[in-house]
């Protein structure tokens, strides 16, 4: 037991901590483009997606201890953005749910025979079908698509996140994720159709 | 030949995210290859999911980007 054991170990475990944070912030940092993407759409606006990315770096960075090395980054970051958004009652819902209602009944063809219908001539390929739908369109459609299967088509389709990963991160069974996600899919779709016909 | 539109309209999101047994995705295959109606539905649900994610994503901005790395902790610290 000398002295100066303890303090040579004790500097060697804060350098060594120190090269694990900052491979953490990197680690962190280089997933800014992909977490953003899913806060854009998760958030209402374009400032408060801002800030949610914002608070989520400042919390992580503090907290980083928590992370398990080896685990799932991405997904551990967008668990905090996720509760970050509900503390702050920031999921604005732009319309009643009127339009959703029926969407389960409209089911997953609607959309194509309602815009096919609209194409003129017999050149009814899947492309030209497409092009009925402005980007526009795609961004109202979605945003006016209820929080929670919002939350499951965000994370999975325009996130790519895992079924196992989505449930995780919204805090629900699997089974949960994979309704939402094709109820979820229906109301876009039916949304789309609407706004089609809107025009 | 309804019912068998029907489901596969049933089928189709599960069929394309992979979650239908072998049993099942051979049953919907069949259906597809004879059924052009069907086939093309699925091939638009393809086009749409991809299409839906370019068109609902925006880049971060270069701000947001420096104002992330500003948050890194320094290195004397």
């Amino acid at each position: 037991m000398s002295e100066s054991a303890p303090t040579t170990d004790d500097a060697r475990r804060l350098a060594q901590e120190a090269r694990d944070r900052v491979r953490f912030e990197e680690e962190a940092l280089d997933l800014s483009d992909q977490v953003y993407r899913v806060a854009r759409r998760l958030a209402g606006t374009r400032e408060e997606a801002e800030d949610l990315v914002q608070q989520t770096y400042e919390r992580a960075f503090r907290s980083w201890r928590q992370y398990t090395p080896g685990t799932n980054l991405r997904a551990w970051l967008l668990r905090i953005l996720t509760n970050l958004n509900i503390d702050r009652g920031r999921r604005q819902q732009r319309t009643p749910q009127t339009t959703s209602l029926d969407a389960n009944e409209a089911g997953d063809y609607f959309l194509y025979n309602k815009l096919e219908s609209q194409v003129p001539d017999g050149s009814h390929d899947e492309e030209r079908v497409l092009e009925r739908l402005s980007q526009d369109s795609i961004v109202d459609a979605l945003a006016d698509v209820p929080h929670d299967f919002r939350d499951a088509i965000v994370l999975v389709d325009i996130g790519e996140f895992s079924y196992a990963d989505a449930a995780q991160i919204l805090d629900v069974p699997i089974g949960t994720v994979m309704s939402r996600l094709h109820r979820g899919r229906r109301i876009l779709k039916k949304n789309l159709a609407d706004s089609v016909s809107a025009t | 030949m309804i019912d068998w539109c029907d489901k596969c309209e049933e089928m189709m999101q599960p069929f394309l995210d992979g979650d239908l047994s072998d049993a099942e995705v051979a049953e919907a295959q069949r259906h597809l290859d004879d059924c052009n109606w069907c086939a093309k539905r699925y091939r638009f649900e393809e086009r749409l999911r991809h299409y839906v994610r370019v068109a609902v994503t925006e880049p971060i901005s270069p701000e947001l980007k420096a104002k992330l790395a500003a948050l890194r902790t320094p290195l004397d610290a």
